[in-house]
């Protein structure tokens, strides 16, 4: 049975003036997978996500997100999407009922939608006690979830996190990939970067980037036996070891 | 239309939420207009004045006590030599020097004539021109048969006594610096307090990381915009009345013309400020940056507004750059409305210019706001 595609990248490129951030990368996503985007740093993979989710735009090749052109309907796409970004960006100066608010509000959710996702969120998260405490004030391994249901506040179809669990605690970092696990499970796409290879291992496919190209692309057990190596980890190091 | 409300909502709860910072938004504009208004006077007074008298009679100080008697002068001990009184100069406690020579009495007795000389601290033209007028007068109305032989410059003009000048001041009939001060002091409160609020608005979202949390949403470029930029032109209003009330109460400001032309043109010229702002916003990358800019603008407008000095005296290209100075168009028309009465009509052209101002503004700040690059 053919999958349906959910994200089709053709010679995506990007140029800085003189400096190519992104080689001319291709590769599909499918409807209902945990697709783990790796690459060291400075590789390009914050760039090639970027023009995946409408902020960048790409100086040439193709890119479709949930059936629209990252480029030409960016709006669009923009609807279909969720994101968390590497850089906690929710208002600190705001509650979190407030932050919730205001986000399903400019996602276009009534009040009342909004009323019922804050009482769900809050109740999921266990968030009773600190609903109307700022979110300045929260431990950065709660902001990170919270980021992460806001992403989500109306429900799209793909969700793209960048560094979702950057200097977060194992047991938090372990709570947050459940949560990942539950949504893909839903049925939504999970298009995640991150730096640690043991999650890498719970993505359905990776792909790794070295000095913008996509230099692999499998599923995680696939790859450990095409670089003949037990982990993740082996085969990245294999990866960046071969280009230098 | 609803997601713009969701904005202004949480702009204002982010507005109110900083208390140390509304404290600012409302105190500082009315102690700024307080201490402002009494302090831009143009009058010169306290005029530091010192006398060589190498005559030491009886008529050289009665001149002395002249100037002593006179509100404008501190007079300063006397000097025995001009060596030490030009010294005095140098170290800047005094601004003139008198000079009264050996023989005043005498000459003055003698050939019904005497002359003395007068210098004066010359580095601020304006001041000097005007305390030049001063010791003329004082020494006008003790002898008129002294000369005054003036270092700064020396005229040798004859007053003909029989004609007489009765001067006759319109629209500001006492002569009251702060009615003419105050109105144009809160139009720079008003413009200072927004174009530094909205320049550093979407900034401080930029260096957060919350822009681009917001540009990975499906919302407009307007919606964003507007729901931004809404809350300060609301603030600017309530600033302006806190303003327009203390001008009332405190300094007695007449207020002739109608004050819903006042509020009209102050919300068209709101929107050219933040449009501004925005614009400043969009080009820069931190706070930082964008407060020295809107600063850089705000002493440039300041200045060439006609304020404090008036645009008729600037050099010719001076006064072709002060057209395009927002201020200058909104210090002209709350003096025209305020003092004058002026209506409708007689506003209209800066109307215009504003608006037209304002339509510009905002074009090239909507167009150079990008969800992406």
């Amino acid at each position: 049975m053919e999958r349906e595609k959910i994200i089709s990248v053709k010679n995506l490129t990007k140029e800085f003036g003189h400096f190519t951030a992104v080689k001319g990368i291709s590769f599909d996503v499918y409807k209902g997978e945990i697709f783990g985007f790796l690459g060291a740093n400075g590789a390009g993979k914050t760039t090639a996500m970027k023009m995946l989710i409408g902020i960048s735009n790409p100086t040439s090749g193709e890119a479709n997100v949930a059936g629209f052109d990252v480029h030409s309907q960016a709006d669009m796409v923009k609807k279909s999407i969720g994101y968390m970004s590497q850089k906690f960006s929710m208002y600190d100066d705001l509650t979190i009922k407030e932050n919730i608010t205001f986000f399903g509000g400019i996602y276009g959710l009534s009040r009342i939608e909004i009323k019922q996702k804050i009482a769900q969120l809050i109740e999921e998260l266990e968030l009773q006690e600190v609903a109307n405490n700022l979110v300045g004030s929260l431990p950065l391994g709660w902001k990170q979830k919270l980021s992460f249901s806001v992403a989500l506040l109306h429900e799209p179809k793909i969700v793209f996190l960048d560094e979702p669990t950057g200097g977060v605690d194992p047991i938090t970092r372990r709570q947050f990939w459940e949560m990942i696990y539950t949504q893909a499970y839903k049925g939504t796409t999970i298009f995640v970067t991150t730096h640690y290879m043991d999650e890498a291992e719970y993505c359905d496919r990776v792909s790794i980037m070295v000095d913008g190209s996509i230099e692999a692309l499998d599923t995680p057990k696939n790859l450990k036996e095409q670089f003949k190596v037990d982990s993740m980890n082996d085969v990245f190091l294999k990866l960046a070891r071969n280009i230098e | 239309m609803k997601t713009i409300l969701f904005i202004i909502q949480k702009e204002f709860k982010q507005i109110f939420r900083d208390k140390s910072m509304l404290q600012l938004i409302f105190i500082l504009p009315i102690l700024q207009l307080l201490i402002l208004s009494n302090a831009a006077t143009f009058d010169v007074k306290n005029i530091a004045i010192t006398f060589v008298d190498n005559d030491q009679s009886r008529e050289s100080r009665d001149l002395i006590n002249a100037f002593k008697a006179s509100t404008y002068f501190k007079v300063t001990a006397p000097h025995f030599s001009e060596k030490e009184a030009v010294e005095e100069m140098q170290k800047g406690k005094t601004d003139i020097i008198v000079n009264i020579p050996v023989h005043f009495n005498r000459d003055l007795q003698k050939d019904q004539k005497a002359s003395i000389s007068v210098s004066i601290n010359a580095i601020d033209a304006a001041t000097a021109g005007v305390e030049n007028v001063y010791v003329t007068q004082i020494l006008n109305s003790y002898n008129q048969n002294i000369q005054m032989q003036s270092k700064y410059f020396s005229e040798n003009k004859e007053v003909p006594q029989n004609i007489m000048v009765i001067p006759s001041f319109w629209y500001n009939n006492t002569l009251n610096y702060k009615t003419f001060m105050v109105p144009g002091i809160l139009v720079l409160l008003v413009t200072m307090l927004t174009l530094f609020l909205s320049s550093m608005n979407i900034v401080r979202e930029k260096e957060l990381g919350t822009l681009e949390q917001i540009n990975v949403t499906p919302i407009k470029k307007y919606q964003f915009i507007i729901g931004k930029l809404f809350p300060f032109w609301v603030l600017g209003l309530v600033i302006l009345t806190v303003g327009l009330v203390i001008s009332k109460v405190v300094f007695n400001v007449p207020m002739l013309g109608n004050i819903f032309l006042v509020y009209g043109f102050t919300s068209v010229y709101l929107l050219l400020i933040l449009g501004f702002g925005l614009y400043i916003s969009n080009h820069t990358e931190t706070q930082q940056q964008a407060m020295f800019i809107a600063w850089f603008f705000m002493v440039i407008f300041i200045l060439m507004s006609g304020l404090f000095t008036p645009i008729e005296s600037m050099p010719k290209w001076a006064q072709s750059l002060t057209l395009l100075n927002p201020i200058r168009y909104f210090v002209e028309f709350i003096r025209m409305v305020l003092l004058k009465g002026s209506g409708f009509y007689e506003v209209l052209p800066n109307l215009l210019i504003v608006t037209g101002f304002a339509v510009f503004v905002n074009g090239m700040a909507v167009w150079s706001y990008k969800k992406s690059n």
